[in-house]
């Protein structure tokens, strides 16, 4: 009985000891994998860094309102954490690298779908920042415009359109990420609908006076007042 | 001759065009009409500059040269019928030489730049010695124009010749309280009207123009006119001005008022880019000769809504708060709000606190803090305001209280000329 138990023991110990001759060499390719790969994600992390500065992206993002959001979320500048971004996903493509060469089955199919989503992660992050920049961009142009032709509510017009966008780019964002998209898409048409309602009975039923003032002016008179109050700049 | 078919080759003069000039052959002076729709008012602008040839150039050679910006009356047509023999019959005067009279169409659009590289190129190949532009607008040109524009340029050896026009009431608000006072500043030469839709100009400097590709330049592009003067001031030609007449009101809108900014402030904010060595040396400001004498102005009644300005004002400072931090410094931003909230017997915003203004959103100009563009329609409302404290100063002022407090304007853009060189390299 003990003899058995010793041999079992052994036997054992010496399958443990045959796995990890055989996954030691394995795990240090891996280990050296992970540490050749946080180098180059730190070196790719500094180069993104640097061209991100040398072309003013701060800035852009400043522009797009995108500052201004990591900032209320206590999160580093957006070129910093571009940079991060790049470094992490670059070193956990390493690490998954050196864990497939450790050959465990089931994890193979896992890896190759982070590989095959990664792609797809940057096309969002792309379409995301500049649905921002647009957004920013056309919402301050409206307000400018407005602002000038002494429209009533150009805060409000300006607001709506930096929404529609965001709104847009945010479902196109989801649709790419392949998250949610039938719920987006319902979400989507369901708010944008109600705006466009909301919009068209707000200016039917509360617009009615100015559209028939508008009308008027339009037609009968010749903007006289207009015309009288404005001066000559040059 | 080879430079100067590589210049028609790179304007892409029509051949129809350059048909038309080689026709002509070499002239003295060239006149430039740039239109677009103007068959209202052309008629009477073309006589008025064919009896100043008459009366006052009778022995030289010169060619009216029209660029048309797709006009879809009958502009082009008037000009070319206009015959100076319709004026000899009713003067005693008769010119000795030819006038030619040619029209091209440079584009379906009118592009105010491309109408004066047209008009330029076509001078240079006519080696034109002199070259006037007129507006077609001008209703109130006088034959005694051409004379008072074309002669220090052709006689004295002036190399641009800009305007003074006899102002009405509360004319020309952006010139007086921005163009001329930064323009003088920045520099440094006293030229009352940097922006003028009738001056004269030298064919050196017509081909110095042209060849430094000012045209293919933003500011060039923007607004060609005062690139004109802004070319002759940093490149040290000889510049005068000439008392001209009085200047018919341009259409007005609100609409109008922006593209006007555009085009002239727009232009000067981004001519200091490339001429940042030559005005930051600038340290005070020269008159420049001035030909002619300064007729009175008439002040008539101008009805104008002050309530309605200053709420343009107001509206602009409170709904383009974000904008206008990014543009303006926090202190300056602040100063702003209050006196936004003032009403209008007490509204004042002064002298110091507009220059300022100016100054910082040049600043930001340059480092393009956000959209440039943006940023020129930023001003607008505050333009409106700064209008607001003009009228209410010189309402009842006399010609010498205005011209007092037009100087003192000027004297407050020079003085604070080192605040803008200290925040042009800080701004970020």
């Amino acid at each position: 009985m003990r003899e058995i138990i010793v041999n079992e023991l052994t036997q054992a110990f010496q399958q443990m000891a045959r796995d990890v001759a055989h996954y030691l060499p394995r795990l240090i390719v891996m280990l050296i994998i992970a540490l050749i790969g946080w180098v180059i994600a730190y070196l790719l992390k500094l180069l993104v860094r640097s061209l991100l500065r040398l072309t003013k992206f701060s800035k852009l993002s400043e522009n797009a309102g995108a500052t201004q959001l990591l900032h209320q979320a206590a999160l580093p500048s957006a070129t910093e954490l571009a940079s991060r971004f790049v470094f992490w996903i670059a070193w956990i493509g390493f690490v998954l690298l050196g864990v497939s060469v450790l050959g465990i089955a089931g994890l193979q199919e896992y890896i190759s779908r982070f590989f095959f989503f990664l792609p797809r992660l940057f096309a969002a992050c792309v379409i995301l920042f500049f649905g921002l920049v647009a957004a920013s961009f056309l919402s301050r142009a409206a307000l400018l415009t407005a602002v000038n032709a002494n429209f009533r509510s150009s805060r409000m017009l300006s607001i709506a359109v930096r929404f529609i966008i965001v709104i847009f780019s945010l479902s196109m964002t989801f649709e790419v990420l392949g998250v949610a998209e039938q719920t987006m898409l319902i979400a989507f048409a369901t708010v944008f609908g109600a705006a466009m309602l909301g919009l068209a009975i707000a200016f039917g039923l509360g617009g009615q006076d100015l559209a028939r003032k508008f009308l008027e002016r339009k037609l009968t008179s010749h903007n006289r007042e207009e015309r009288e109050d404005e001066l000559s700049p040059l | 001759m080879i430079r100067e078919l590589e210049l028609a080759e790179e304007n892409l003069l029509t051949d129809e065009f350059l048909r038309q000039l080689i026709n002509i052959g070499e002239v003295d002076i060239v006149v430039g009409l740039s239109t677009h729709n103007n068959a209202k008012t052309i008629r009477p602008v073309i006589a008025a500059i064919q009896a100043g040839i008459l009366k006052c150039f009778p022995r030289e050679r010169v060619a009216i040269i029209n660029a048309d910006g797709g006009s879809q009356d009958d502009t082009i047509e008037q000009v070319k019928n206009a015959s100076i023999d319709d004026l000899r019959r009713d003067s005693k005067v008769y010119a000795l030489r030819t006038l030619h009279s040619i029209s091209v169409r440079y584009s379906r659009i009118p592009e105010p730049s491309k109408a004066l590289q047209t008009i330029f190129a076509g001078a240079d190949l006519l080696r034109a010695r002199t070259c006037v532009m007129i507006s077609p607008e001008t209703i109130t040109i006088e034959p005694d124009w051409l004379q008072r524009l074309a002669r220090p340029a052709y006689h004295d050896n002036f190399d641009l010749v800009c305007p003074i026009y006899h102002r009405r009431g509360f004319e020309g608000v952006l010139v007086r309280n921005l163009l001329y006072p930064m323009t003088r500043s920045i520099y440094g030469s006293r030229v009352r009207e940097p922006y003028g839709s009738e001056f004269a100009i030298s064919g050196r400097l017509v081909s110095d123009f042209l060849s430094n590709g000012i045209i293919d330049q933003d500011w060039g592009r923007m607004g060609p006119e005062i690139s004109v003067t802004i070319f002759a001031l940093t490149g040290k030609y000889r510049v005068c001005q000439a008392f001209l007449g009085t200047r018919p009101p341009p259409t007005r809108s609100g609409q109008d008022m922006v593209a006007a900014v555009r085009r002239t402030v727009g232009a000067l904010f981004a001519s200091l880019d490339g001429n940042f060595p030559v005005w930051s040396a600038v340290r005070e400001s020269q008159t420049v000769p001035t030909f002619g004498a300064a007729s009175p102005v008439a002040n008539e009644a101008v009805r104008i809504n002050r309530k309605r300005l200053l709420d343009l004002f107001a509206d602009g400072v409170v709904q383009l708060g974000p904008v206008l931090s990014s543009i303006l410094s926090p202190q300056l931003l602040a100063e702003l709000k209050r006196i936004a909230l003032l009403n209008i017997e007490e509204f004042e915003y002064p002298e110091e606190l507009w220059t300022q203004t100016v100054f910082e959103f040049a600043a930001s100009y340059h480092k393009s803090t956000i959209n440039r563009d943006h940023i020129i329609q930023a001003l607008v409302p505050l333009y409106r305001g700064r209008s607001l404290t003009f009228i209410t100063e010189n309402r009842d002022a006399s010609d010498e209280d205005i011209e007092r407090r037009e100087e003192s304007l000027c004297v407050h853009f020079e003085q604070l000329k080192p605040f803008l060189l200290e925040i042009w390299a800080e701004r970020k």
